[in-house]
Parts: structure tokens; C-alpha cells; sequence
């Protein structure tokens, strides 16, 4: 039986790297308003370190770790929350107006809305993607796994 | 104004391997290419010779930047052509499952 | 600017060779050259936020082609085309050429281009939205709606995927 995963030394690897991928997608989604990068680049960085993890030890370790139910739950809660800060624009004025208060420029915490809606949007892509490649790797197409049919 | 008739090549090859081609992943890979070269075309149009990038920096004062609004539509753009790429790979998995090739002349031929 | 000529260039001979190279691994790999030299475009024009989102989307597109096409054997046997169909796609693609050059010459010069609004967004884009990165100040306050309705397309193209792949294979 063939077991899941990759050799020894990627597994070895894979446990370091990983966290310091998760790490850089953060920072960019963090600094989106001073540098570039902002919510997508983080969430497609995101979902590519969950991928480097289920590529390396197979999907069932990932899969405990992330199941899919809350990965489902995560892209929702993205969504809601984007909507929820434009209806929140229209308490005071328009739709989608930049109400919260804005600090001094080159801070972390200046420019209002940007930085959750940045939030919002790096939770719903790098769910969205992770989802859409678990649904195509647990897929298993019947003639494939039999060797003697090449 | 050579770059902009590069780039409708580009195109050109793109939607040729689109048409002629009858494999259904050369078909999805001839759309790739063509959504690559559009994209390419808006961000040549808004280049200022000389200019630098749109990002404000605290101690160097810049006068001569590029435009950025070109810049702002591709990036929603590059985004949902891949999305458009999952779902097109998507349904072609499905069609190999059930018709166990990739070849558009035996699938419209075998139906149902 | 010689070197956006010739990565140009490159890129038009990696995608001659992915229409045309029968193996279709080599193939998709060709794809993943296309990519990278146009991220090397957006670094040259000015667009570090592209160039960043381009790169990662082109590694993942390429993850996705080889788990739908590597698993199901990638020897193909090479099929004959009508000579209508050749006929039809040459002559199609030689008239949208010349009707191309055509639109191409209206356009201003390579360099100078006419920003009407972007020279305003420019102007006051720190005083009234305090953000320092302009593309992010675009997509997210000036023009937040179509970020909303890309949210939305993301969303969708999502369901469907999953709508498309819901009843697994024979399970082992």
C-alpha cells in the first residue's frame, strides 16, 4: 500500500516552511495599505501554504487540522463581514463610505475601512481557494489508480 | 506602438489555439493565454515614460507617477480569471470521468 | 525600452510552443513560462501590487491544470483536423489583425498617456482616505463596488466548483 505524502526529507522541511509562509502572507495583508500587496496576493499566499501541507503529508493530516465544515464557515464569515462594513458606511452617509476615523498617514492603524475590509477579503479568497482544491484532490477518477492500465 | 501589435499576437495565438485545437485542455490553456494578453495591453496603455510607482514614501518626494487606475481594474481582473480557470478545469474532470477522453470528436459523438 | 521588447518576444515563442508541443505536461509547463515573463512585465511597467498577485495566482493555476491532466496520463494520440477548419481559423485571425492595426493607430503615443482621473485620484488620494499605497486606496474606497462584485463572481465560481465535483468517485 503506498503510503500518503512525500519522503522524509520534504516532510522535515515542510514543518518549517510552513509557518514562515503563513507569516509572510499575514505581514502583506496587514501592511495593504502602505506597501504593495493587499487582501488577494495574502489570500492566495494563505491557501498555498495549506496546499504546501496537504502536497507534502497527504490530506488527512490537513484535513485535521482544517476541517472542511470550517473552512466553509471561514469563507462565509469573510463574505458577511464585507458586506456588514458597507452597510455600516450607510449609517452615515452613503454606501461604502470610509467612515471610521483615519490616523496619521505611514501608521498602521490610519485609513479607516481599508484594513478590515483587507481582513474580510483575505478570509474569503484563502478559504475559498483551500476549498476548491480539497474538492478536486479527494475527487478520485476510477481508471487512474489501477497501474496495469497505462 | 510595436508593443501594442505584439501584444494583439500574443492574442492572436491564443484565440487560434482556441479554435483549431481539439483538446479540451489545449482549449483551456489557448483562453489563458488570451486573458494574459489583455491584461498586458491595459497596463501598456497606462505607462508614463519616466514614471514611478503609485506608492507614496515618507522622506522621497515624487512628481512623475504612472497611472494608477489601469492598475486597480486588472487586479480585480487577474484574480477572477482564476476562478474562471478552477471551474473550466473542473468540468473537463468531469467529463474525462464519464466519457474517458479528453477529445472533443469522440465526445460529441458517444452522447448520454 | 528594449528589454519590454524582448520578453515579449520570449513570451510569444512559449506560447507557440504550448499550443503546439503534443505532450501535455510540456505543454503546462510552457503555460508557467507565459506567466512568469509577464510578471516580469508588470515589475518593468511600474506595478509591484500585480506583479506580486501574478505570480502567486500563475503557481496555483499551474497546481490546479497538473492535478486535473497528470493524473489521467498525458499521452495523447494526435488528431487530424478538417482543412476547413485551419482555413477558417487563418483567415479569421488575419482579419482581426488588420482590423486591430487599424484601431491601434488612434490610440496615443507609448508613454504619454492621458490621465484624467488618475492625476486627481493622485493628487488627493492621501487627504482623503489616509492610506499611502494608491492601488489599495483605489480598490477599496474610490471604486469599493467592484470590489464587491468580484467578491461575489469569487463566491460563485466557488459553489460551482463544488457543485460540479459533489458526488466523489468510487470511493476505495
Amino acid at each position: 500500500m503506498r503510503e500518503a505524502g512525500m519522503s522524509l526529507i520534504v516532510k522535515r522541511i515542510t514543518k518549517i516552511t510552513v509557518s514562515l509562509i503563513f507569516l509572510f502572507g499575514v505581514y502583506i495583508v496587514l501592511h495593504g495599505h502602505l506597501t504593495p500587496g493587499g487582501g488577494f496576493a495574502g489570500g492566495v499566499i494563505i491557501a498555498l501554504s495549506f496546499i504546501h501541507l496537504v502536497l507534502a503529508f497527504g490530506k488527512e493530516v490537513a484535513l485535521k487540522r482544517l476541517s472542511e465544515s470550517a473552512v466553509s464557515i471561514i469563507e462565509s464569515l469573510g463574505g458577511l463581514m464585507f458586506w456588514g462594513i458597507a452597510l455600516l458606511g450607510l449609517t452615515a452617509g452613503a454606501y461604502l463610505l470610509n467612515t471610521l476615523p483615519k490616523g496619521q498617514p505611514f501608521d498602521l492603524f490610519s485609513s479607516g475601512i481599508i484594513i478590515l475590509c483587507n481582513i474580510a477579503i483575505f478570509l474569503k479568497v484563502g478559504a475559498g481557494l483551500f476549498s476548491i482544491f480539497i474538492a478536486m484532490a479527494i475527487l478520485r477518477i476510477p481508471e487512474v489508480d489501477n497501474k496495469e492500465n497505462r | 506602438m510595436s508593443l501594442y501589435l505584439l501584444c494583439m499576437v500574443l492574442f492572436a495565438i491564443g484565440l487560434y489555439c482556441l479554435l483549431v485545437k481539439k483538446n479540451l485542455v489545449k482549449k483551456i490553456i489557448g483562453l489563458v493565454i488570451t486573458e494574459y494578453a489583455i491584461n498586458l495591453f491595459f497596463i501598456l496603455l497606462g505607462y508614463r515614460t519616466g514614471g514611478e510607482a503609485p506608492i507614496l514614501s515618507k522622506d522621497v518626494v515624487v512628481t512623475n507617477f504612472v497611472d494608477p487606475l489601469p492598475q486597480a481594474l486588472i487586479l480585480t481582473s487577474i484574480v477572477i480569471g482564476l476562478g474562471i480557470m478552477a471551474l473550466m478545469v473542473a468540468i473537463a474532470m468531469r467529463i474525462y470521468e464519464k466519457y474517458k477522453t479528453f477529445d472533443i470528436n469522440e465526445i460529441r459523438r458517444l452522447k448520454g | 525600452m528594449i528589454e519590454l521588447h524582448v520578453i515579449l518576444i520570449l513570451m510569444i515563442f512559449a506560447a507557440v510552443v504550448a499550443m503546439e508541443i503534443e505532450d501535455l505536461l510540456s505543454s503546462i509547463i510552457a503555460l508557467g513560462a507565459v506567466g512568469i515573463g509577464l510578471t516580469l512585465e508588470f515589475l518593468l511597467l511600474r506595478a509591484p501590487d500585480l506583479a506580486i498577485t501574478q505570480l502567486v495566482v500563475e503557481m496555483l493555476s499551474l497546481i490546479i491544470l497538473i492535478r486535473a491532466t497528470v493524473s489521467v496520463g498525458t499521452h495523447y494520440k494526435k488528431i487530424k483536423t478538417h482543412l476547413g477548419y485551419f482555413i477558417f481559423a487563418v483567415i479569421f485571425v488575419a482579419v482581426f489583425l488588420w482590423f486591430s492595426y487599424q484601431a491601434i493607430r488612434q490610440l496615443p503615443p507609448f508613454g504619454s498617456p492621458i490621465m484624467k482621473m488618475g492625476s486627481q485620484y493622485l493628487a488627493e488620494g492621501v487627504k482623503k482616505t489616509g492610506a499611502t499605497n494608491m492601488v489599495s486606496a483605489i480598490i477599496l474606497d474610490f471604486r469599493g463596488y467592484d470590489t464587491l462584485g468580484e467578491v461575489t463572481i469569487l463566491f460563485a465560481s466557488v459553489i460551482g466548483v463544488l457543485a460540479v465535483l459533489r458526488k466523489t468517485g468510487k470511493k476505495s
